[in-house]
């Protein structure tokens, strides 16, 4: 693989799935306007 | 508005009949499963590699952040504001604009007619991988054995071997919808993608280590910076977020909807929005290192072998399968993932019309479900799996896609934000609860950024159609199966508009109790403000 194409394969799953990951702890951080622990016992 | 707790417990029990997801999380990973279909395996790998490679990172980033995770943050506001269908939730915005919901409904049922049938034909191939059914020309195989193509026509040839497993998607796919919003896709959804990540995820491994896979993903990294200068290569960026993030045709309002009041609909939307492009990352990985295999081992540049759609999944991979060490299991996960994939799309594309009947009608939710569900089985069965059914498939995906999609999302945009400006309001029901919040940015993204891109993607397909008919097919399929599809739907979506609601819908605003906002329009005095619906027995109540 050439430098360039490593280095855009390396910004790619930094963006993307950095981008997850930071969104998922923001919605960890603030959305936890409810009791979860009902809903696991829920959801199947 | 009156907000009576009378009017507010009716409400209450309305939409507890109504159904709906039991958690954020049921909620997200459904919407996850809707938006990563076929298109995010097939269809962004190649796209990617046809317009600057690594370059294409930058307009698709910004496509994404720009135009993608705004929309799909409208439709949520949208759905989960007005608790409704898309014909109702546009109903409860304003009563004129009721027809836009009946238009995604339309173009979602067509939808479902073919999309199941691609699904039927990954069901066949994952067990096709087994024993290497294709032999030693897939492309034979798949046009000539397979689906028994001959010339192009419409034709009631019954294949048998595309039947059964349409019928068997068809009967897993009602089963499914006839349990219910959280008991069948909650629950779906909840297995299924997590199944679906494993599964890619062991691809991609199995793919990285063949050799030749260096090769390939240096043709999908490689950037071409020039290609930024370049109209189309952004219009592909734009079109691959739209086409991809399921928005603009019903599917996240429904699902919106379906989400307690108190939410954060805009963490939700991010992380929706990333996982999808995630995902699309991870398919990009995984299909260019195994056709990285495959140009090696064919002694040609990637460039050769490299393809999307049916040609990548059904003829390219295929080929792969039979040369690569431990092909079989390639072939399970590739085509069990395209089938896994597709199945949590389906079932988000056929609630977009259940849903409606459902809001509409007043019906149960197993009436709703064979209501809907047996036509448009009966309707993908006489017309997929005959000898023609590729060529109505592709004729119908291109049309419908083209213009009917991008149309609809288009026009819904701007209905929405410049003829009843709603945009304010919907912003102020997302930052109820939502973090970060949505500002005169989002605005702005929303009323501008986003149909400008759309309308980009829209005057290049029409000029690529313009200049030569699609896929060389006869004008008379073209105008029949095409063109006059994509008129038809809009016009019957505003003659189903027409049709009354049930008495005592709640129209003209959100229902009592949807969040601080004030309504558009005040109902009048008179008007009925809740739905005096009465108890089946056949519907789910989950908590909301």
């Amino acid at each position: 693989m050439s430098t360039a194409a490593i280095v855009m394969m390396v910004v790619a799953m930094v963006v993307i799935w950095g981008g997850l990951a930071l969104a998922v702890a923001s919605l960890l951080r603030h959305g936890a306007v409810e009791d979860r622990t009902e809903d696991v016992r829920r959801d199947l | 508005m009156s907000t009576s707790p009378g009017r507010a417990t009716a409400q209450e029990h309305a939409e507890s009949r109504r159904g709906g997801f039991s958690s954020r999380r049921v909620f997200i990973l459904a919407a996850i499963g809707s938006a990563v279909g076929l298109g995010n395996i097939w269809r962004f790998p190649y796209v990617a590699y046809e317009n600057g490679g690594g370059a294409f990172l930058l307009p698709y980033l910004v496509a994404l952040l720009t135009a993608g995770i705004p929309f799909l943050l409208l439709d949520y506001a949208l759905g989960h504001r007005h608790r409704g269908s898309a014909p109702l939730s546009f109903a409860r915005l304003r009563r004129g604009t009721e027809g836009l919901g009946w238009w995604q409904v339309g173009i979602c049922f067509v939808i479902a007619v073919y999309y199941a049938a691609v699904i039927a034909w990954a069901l066949r191939y994952t067990f096709f991988s087994l024993d290497l059914a294709w032999g030693a020309d897939p492309e034979a195989f798949f046009f000539g054995e397979f689906l028994q193509a001959g010339d192009v026509a419409v034709t009631a040839d019954v294949v048998p071997g595309v039947l059964l497993p349409l019928a068997l998607v068809w009967l897993a796919v009602l089963v499914i919808m006839a349990l219910g919003v959280q008991r069948g896709i909650g629950v779906t959804s909840l297995v299924f993608i997590p199944v679906l990540v494993l599964a890619f995820a062991a691809l991609v491994v199995q793919a990285l280590l063949l050799p030749g896979a260096g090769a390939g993903l240096d043709a999908l990294f490689a950037p071409d910076w020039s290609a930024l200068a370049s109209a189309s290569v952004w219009g592909a960026a734009f079109g691959q977020i739209f086409f991809s993030l399921s928005v603009g045709f019903g599917i996240m309002i429904t699902y919106a909807s379906y989400v307690r009041r108190r939410e954060d609909m805009v963490g939700s939307g991010l992380v929706v929005g990333f996982s999808n492009s995630g995902f699309e990352l991870l398919a990009g990985i995984g299909v260019f290192a195994a056709l990285g295999f495959m140009a090696q081992a064919n002694g040609v540049a990637v460039g050769e072998v490299a393809d999307g759609g049916i040609g990548l999944a059904f003829i390219a991979f295929p080929a792969i399968i039979s040369e690569a060490p431990a092909g079989a299991l390639i072939g399970v996960l590739f085509f069990g993932s395209l089938v896994v994939a597709g199945i949590t799309s389906l079932i988000s594309v056929i609630e977009v019309v259940i849903s409606a009947v459902r809001d509409k009608l007043d019906t149960g939710r197993l009436t709703a479900t064979l209501a809907v569900g047996v036509p448009a089985a009966v309707l993908s069965l006489v017309l997929f799996s005959t000898t023609s059914g590729i060529y109505v498939l592709d004729v119908v995906d291109h049309f419908v896609n083209q213009y009917g999609i991008l149309v609809v999302a288009l026009v819904s945009m701007l209905v929405v934000a410049w003829v009843v400006r709603a945009l304010p309001v919907l912003g102020e029901h997302l930052n109820v609860h939502g973090r970060p919040r949505v500002g005169t940015g989002w605005r702005l993204l929303t009323s501008v950024v986003a149909p400008a891109g759309l309308a980009v993607v829209l005057v290049l397909a029409l000029q690529a159609d313009l200049t030569a008919p699609y896929g060389d097919y006869p004008a008379w399929l073209l105008l029949s199966l095409g063109w006059l599809l994509v008129v038809v739907l809009p016009l019957l979506g505003f003659v189903l508009a027409r049709l009354p609601w049930r008495a005592g819908t709640h129209l003209d605003g959100p229902p009592p109790g949807s969040d601080p906002a004030p309504p558009l329009q005040a109902p009048p005095p008179t008007a009925p403000t809740t739905r005096d619906r009465t108890a089946t027995g056949q519907d789910e109540g989950g908590p909301r």
